[in-house]
């Protein structure tokens, strides 16, 4: 009986463990940024320009160059995602559709720091002699990697959700002699939208949090982007390149601004899946 | 005929994003090995310093990556090492002793967890890192523990969901045999559901070390350097693979650097896709293991 009691407190104690670290870590940001709260400098932050010769330390260009690349790789990555997805899980014969998938898998565990290797010594020149000038650093390399990093995420979330459409529902379009693109138009898609949006949030957190692609192909430019072309700074570049600042610099204390508008950005993505994800187990 | 051509055009659509996706996962693969397999050889590990004197620690290596791939091996066993009990344990909480209201609240701050940035959990271990600093001892410096410790939060979700997972998804008759006989429920934990739940737990625990291996926005927040040897303490900062590759491409000096990125590159993919592997092994030997018992 003792025993019992102690294995439950121990299981309880490492279950608040885990939990304190996600409190802790927002924690420890907000404190951190606490002088920028006292100041009222946080939301001016937010969205002024960078301009460290008149100290004007505003991430306005870090939230545009985020928001540029992620939606842009979303922009490519989705449609692909999604014609994958409908070719390993309806059009492709089974077994083509078995490698696929396997291949997809096997994807996500390519190391974020190769597909920026990758990037800078094949994908940046390849940009650069397309469009002429410029280093070839730019939203458009970026984002184009990214939605390859992006990709599986949609892929298994997608062909996992079109998987779960009703067996009969399938079965009763094959009973009405329809195509196999008329089942997946009519009936797989309308029924795994749930499914499908939740992947694509997943999939934009990831490309909003990933650091290693944007820092090394994206050029890191302060500057608001006006094209495709431009080269610009995400948020997690920021924090990875003024790391190295002085720590009482009003400069530094900006990156805890980005830290934890990162974690709201999570947190929000985190309450609507949760939603998507209740209102599909209650239903029939 | 219109939808003869919808029919066509969606397939058509579908094949095509198929074949761009291979393409481009294969040209990034194969661009690596095509540019870099010149690279591979002992020297690219060891450089001019013989391999026998370098694993005995005897003499320093400076031209290879030795000393980043034993920066990458503690890091991983450190980190993995200090997450998985906690993981663990707190997956079996989840699966089995926390009730609904409670499994739903907790799991929100996993899911939080699981979702930030690897960037904002580096930055968390600097800040600590900062904390100690002023707080308590002023050689507390960016190290090897504190990188270990960063990465342990940033797979912990990762292991509390596989062993969550792994545990809810044994069969109801299964889960419920042990107590009805009698077992309390510490008993059904260790000799019913743990054994049971093996091949979900162990997979968790590779893929986590996948991801300690690879990377990049953590360490470089919390005490990876460019070039420092192997490192002689926890305390110490430390060298790693996924960090040099970032280097290299950003400020190589010359040709051969290059190549020891490309080669750096490579044994880095080589890790992991070994690591996925025996993963994806694990989980179809055990798995068929209990398919024969049962």
């Amino acid at each position: 009986m003792n025993r019992e009691n102690v294995a439950r407190r121990l299981f309880l104690s490492a279950a608040i463990l885990s939990a304190s670290v996600t409190v802790l870590i927002l924690g420890f940001m907000v404190v951190l940024a606490l002088p920028l709260f006292k100041q009222g400098l946080f939301f001016e932050i937010l969205s002024q320009p960078w301009l460290p010769d008149s100290s004007i330390f505003g991430i306005f260009p870090m939230i545009v160059g985020t928001a540029s690349i992620a939606l842009l790789s979303l922009v490519f990555g989705f449609p692909l995602s999604l014609g994958v997805s409908a070719l390993a899980s309806t059009f492709a014969p089974t077994r083509i559709g078995f490698l696929l998938k396997k291949t997809v898998q096997m994807m996500t565990g390519i190391p974020t720091v190769i597909y920026g290797f990758v990037g800078v010594f094949l994908l940046v020149p390849i940009v650069r002699e397309m469009f002429g000038g410029g280093s070839g650093m730019c939203i458009l390399a970026a984002s184009a990697m990214l939605s390859v990093l992006i990709a599986p995420t949609m892929i298994l979330f997608f062909s996992e959700s079109f998987e779960n459409v009703p067996k009969q529902h399938i079965d009763a379009v094959d009973a009405l002699g329809g195509t196999p693109v008329q089942k997946f138009l009519y009936v797989i898609l309308p029924g795994s939208w749930r499914g499908i949006l939740t992947g694509v949030v997943l999939a934009l957190g990831r490309a909003v949090g990933d650091t290693l692609i944007a820092l090394m192909i994206a050029g890191n430019a302060v500057a608001l982007p006006s094209s495709v072309l431009d080269s610009v700074r995400t948020l997690t570049s920021h924090i990875a390149l003024i790391i190295a600042a002085d720590f009482d610099s009003l400069e530094f204390k900006t990156i805890f601004a980005c830290g934890i508008l990162l974690y709201l950005l999570t947190t929000i993505s985190v309450l609507v899946i949760r939603v998507l994800s209740s209102k599909t187990r209650g239903m029939p | 005929m219109n939808r003869r051509l919808i029919d066509i055009s969606v397939t058509g659509f579908s094949w095509a994003s198929g074949i761009v996706l291979l393409a481009a996962v294969f040209s990034i693969i194969g661009f690596l090995f095509v540019k870099g397999y010149g690279a591979l050889d002992a020297s690219l590990i060891f450089g001019d310093t013989n391999p026998v004197d370098a694993l005995l620690l005897r003499k320093p290596v400076f031209d290879g990556l030795f000393p980043a791939m034993v920066g990458t091996f503690l890091l991983v066993v450190l980190s993995v090492v200090l997450a998985v009990p906690v993981g663990l344990a707190t997956g079996i909480y989840m699966a089995e002793y926390a009730d609904g209201a409670v499994r739903h609240f907790l799991g929100f701050f996993f899911d939080i967890l699981a979702g930030i940035p690897s960037i904002i959990v580096g930055l968390f271990g600097f800040s600590v890192t900062v904390f100690l600093h002023h707080q308590f001892s002023g050689r507390i410096y960016p190290c090897l523990l504190i990188s270990a410790l960063s990465l342990a939060f940033l797979v912990l979700p990762y292991l509390i969901r596989t062993t969550q997972v792994a545990i809810e998804e044994i069969p109801l008759e299964v889960r419920l045999t042990a107590p009805a006989l009698g077992a309390t429920q510490l008993q059904n934990v260790c000799y019913v559901l743990i054994p049971r739940a093996l091949s979900g737990i162990l997979t968790g625990v590779i893929l986590s070390i996948g991801r300690c291996a690879e990377d990049t926005a953590v360490i470089m927040l919390t005490g990876v350097v460019a070039t420092t040897g192997v490192p002689r303490s926890l305390l110490s900062s430390y060298e790693a693979l996924p960090f040099y590759i970032y280097t290299v491409s950003s400020q190589y000096v010359d040709h051969r650097e290059l190549m020891t990125g490309y080669g750096a590159a490579i044994v880095l993919l080589l890790i992991c896709a070994s690591l996925f592997a025996s993963a994806y092994l694990i989980k179809y030997l055990l798995t068929r293991q209990f398919q024969v018992r049962f």
